[in-house]
């Protein structure tokens, strides 16, 4: 019984340790056109599998964490350059403006000029840890612009 | 007498395995090995840093039970476990191809922040690390236009 679950718990970090190889992928190619073959093959499954175990691995569909990516790094294009809304839409990937702001809104909660608008000055510390932090949740209340967690009371 | 940081600790999923990636690819020393029944005491250190050591800890029992244990292997593997350390080096690009050509896992090329060249990489289980060289840094003297789509 012990080594059953033990040959099973193993069989998931395996997976695991290969879909994580699949997500380094997205983080790293999201400007890229990314087809789930290519990302299929990087974690060692087949493609009728891949997203459903990508998403029992992290919660969400690897196209849902692309978008999250892709919307993280306009919106440090945003914060941090003069580029055009229209110049960021295609340098984060996206292939039309329509579908970037349609996205961009329904996960920020606010079209991209006006976060651009409202946004603070997040640029002291380590991109690494705004890219991790302030890359919109998937999980749990929305973040307003300025990272705070909104509640019921806020509003 | 002396206040500082001297071991840190990290989730490996097999001991020898990590010595192969830590010490073979990495350069890692080992500092000390030893058996001590309920555990192997496992750390290395960067060379030339004998003084900080990091725990090359398996997780399981007597410490962990075994649900606990598959979990903490669970998140290792999933990538959740954080960063293991943020080593500086005189020359991010020579290291990266130096490690690279070892079979070392990068997640990031080196690339120019404004705090210095930064890099990243996975050890064989899904920990994160990080090589880079820091400049000083001055929050006052931060300018937007260092970073660019290509540097970030």
């Amino acid at each position: 019984m012990f080594r059953d679950n033990r040959r099973m718990s193993r069989a998931t970090e395996i997976s695991n340790r290969h879909m994580l190889r699949a997500r380094d992928a997205i983080d790293r190619d999201y400007a890229e056109s990314l087809e789930i073959p290519m990302l299929a093959e990087i974690a060692h499954v087949s493609q009728a599998h891949f997203i459903r175990v990508f998403k029992s691995t992290f919660g969400e569909t690897p196209h849902r964490y692309l978008q999250r990516r892709r919307v993280e790094r306009a919106m440090f294009l945003l914060r941090e350059t003069e580029r055009s809304v229209t110049e960021i839409c295609f340098e984060v990937g996206f292939g039309s403006l329509g579908t970037f702001s349609r996205t961009f809104t329904a996960i920020v909660g606010e079209p991209p000029t006006t976060y651009r608008w409202r946004a603070a000055d997040l640029t002291k510390v380590p991109s690494c840890f705004t890219k991790a932090w302030t890359r919109p949740s998937s999980f749990g209340p929305p973040l307003s612009s300025f990272g705070e967690a909104k509640t019921d009371r806020g509003q | 007498m002396s206040n500082k940081v001297t071991h840190s600790q990290v989730f490996v999923l097999d001991q020898d395995e990590a010595l192969d990636f830590y010490v073979g690819k990495l350069g890692f020393e080992v500092n000390q090995d030893v058996d001590l029944g309920f555990m192997r005491w496992l750390t290395v250190s960067f060379p030339g840093q004998p003084e900080h050591q990091i725990l090359l800890e398996k997780p399981g029992p007597p410490a962990h039970d075994e649900g606990t244990a598959e979990q903490v292997r669970e998140l290792v593997t999933k990538g959740a476990m954080g960063a293991v350390a943020i080593i500086e080096v005189d020359d991010v690009h020579a290291t990266y191809e130096d490690w690279k050509a070892k079979g070392v896992e990068f997640t990031e090329e080196p690339t120019e922040r404004p705090y210095g060249v930064d890099c990243g990489l996975r050890d064989p289980f899904g920990n994160h690390l990080r090589i880079g060289t820091s400049k000083a840094w001055n929050p006052d003297q931060f300018d937007p236009a260092d970073f660019t789509a290509e540097n970030v």
